[in-house]
């Protein structure tokens, strides 16, 4: 055992190692973690307000879902009225259409009814002058007369 | 189990203690000498270690990470964590070199898990007669390490303090005076202390890994000294009783290392941070 050149060898060697180990070797490995770190750092908080944006979304979401169907039902509370509304007015205008209708048929009943009437009156006035005059034509006939009395009921 | 020269269990024991070098060394500091199987081991474990986080840093992705990106990043982010807690400065060095220091000397330690002879056996069989595997267990590569970081906290010192600074802090502590004439007598006293606390830190790093590694080899060898005998003893029962029980205590030292070679490896880096730390914080 002794000390000898192998000592200087050594250093000279365990100096190029150390220098060769802060070049290229520390430098990278350590750059490489530090950026890996960072990344994760990163990472977890993309995701912590990825979630909270998410949770704001939801919400937004379900407002709007809300309102829609607040609006849905006003609309269709709506409609229905609309369409009572359509309906009373088409039975309003039915009805007073078939009161128009049963008032023009009874109006031409009764112009019918009057004309018929007048037409019969007239006949009767005639058939009565006609009676009359053969009445007055004549002396009385009981018998003449009696045929024309019952000539006069048949005819009327 | 490798009969190893009839010595016995002593020459087994110091043969494995040599490196492979060019020449024997002529008294305890020869800078003539070289290690081989020590150099090879570290630049190979260099290039693994290298290769490995390279690999990983060239590809490297702020997605999802594979397999082997997501391990070294593990042991990237537990040195991180270390320099971050101790290192409060801004340094673009301490950091790489915690990781450097620590892989590297975890690497070095884990050779200590190959079986002992294998690869001495493999280099017997090209030719070479001694071989360490574990880098960490030859002083030169440990103080080679310590050294390095001795450097880094003198120049950071300078740095941040100042010259003025730098010595005040070797001089001016532990013992102060508001007499003039009294801090003047004092100084050569704090410098002494000073100076031990400062030059035991490389020491101490150095000298702590040598020490628990080479004990740790040394624990695996006499281990292997049971079953010295070789393929012979299998004769007998006490031959087959040697080969089990060698087996059985090396398995066990083994886990038990495992927490050592790592244990060592974090101390090395930890006290570099501490070491740098105090260099650059003023007090």
């Amino acid at each position: 055992m002794n000390i000898n050149l192998t000592l200087v060898v050594q250093m000279v060697v365990f100096a190029t190692l150390i220098w060769g180990t802060m070049k290229w070797i520390w430098p990278q490995i350590l750059s490489a973690m530090d950026e890996r770190q960072r990344k994760i750092a990163q990472g977890l908080a993309a995701a912590e307000e990825g979630e909270k944006e998410l949770s704001q979304a939801r919400d937004k979401a379900d407002a709007i879902i809300r309102e829609a169907r607040e609006r849905a039902n006003q609309i269709i509370d709506h409609a229905q009225h609309r369409a009572n509304e359509l309906i009373d007015q088409a039975k309003g205008a039915a009805s007073s259409e078939s009161a128009r209708i049963v008032a023009a048929a009874q109006q031409q009943i009764e112009l019918d009814t009057t004309r018929a009437k007048e037409s019969l009156r007239r006949e009767v006035a005639g058939i009565a002058v006609g009676a009359a005059s053969k009445l007055l034509g004549r002396e009385i006939d009981a018998r003449a007369h009696a045929d024309l009395l019952e000539q006069l009921a048949e005819e009327i | 189990m490798s009969a190893a020269e009839s010595g016995g269990a002593t020459a087994y024991i110091l043969h494995h203690q040599r490196n492979l070098a060019n020449e024997p060394a002529r008294g305890i500091v020869d800078f003539s000498v070289i290690n081989y199987d020590t150099v090879f081991f570290s630049v190979l474990l260099a290039l693994v270690f290298f290769g490995l986080f390279w690999m990983v840093a060239r590809r490297a992705t702020a997605g999802v990470p594979g397999k082997v990106q997501n391990f070294i990043e593990i042991i990237v982010s537990f040195v991180d964590d270390q320099v971050r807690d101790t290192f409060h400065g801004a340094s673009r060095l301490v950091a790489p070199l915690a990781l450097t220091i620590f892989c590297w000397i975890f690497l070095f330690n884990f050779m200590d898990l190959i079986p002992v002879d294998l690869l001495p056996l493999v280099a017997r069989g090209v030719g070479l007669e001694h071989l360490k595997v574990v880098p960490s267990t030859d002083l030169n590569a440990t103080f080679a390490m310590s050294l390095t970081v001795f450097v880094l906290i003198i120049f950071y010192s300078l740095k941040m303090k100042g010259v003025a600074g730098f010595i005040g802090e070797l001089t001016l502590n532990p013992f102060r005076a508001k007499n003039v004439v009294v801090q003047a007598l004092l100084v050569p006293i704090n410098f002494i202390l000073e100076s031990v606390t400062f030059l035991a830190r490389p020491i101490s790093l150095s000298l702590r890994l040598y020490g628990n590694l080479y004990a740790g080899e040394m624990v695996f060898l006499l281990l292997a000294v049971l079953t010295l005998q070789g393929i012979s003893a299998l004769a007998h029962f006490s031959g087959w009783f040697f080969l089990v029980l060698q087996f059985a205590l090396a398995l066990v030292w083994a886990v038990f290392h495992l927490l050592i070679i790592t244990i060592q490896a974090f101390i090395f880096m930890v006290l570099t941070i501490v070491y740098l730390a105090m260099a650059t914080e003023h007090h």
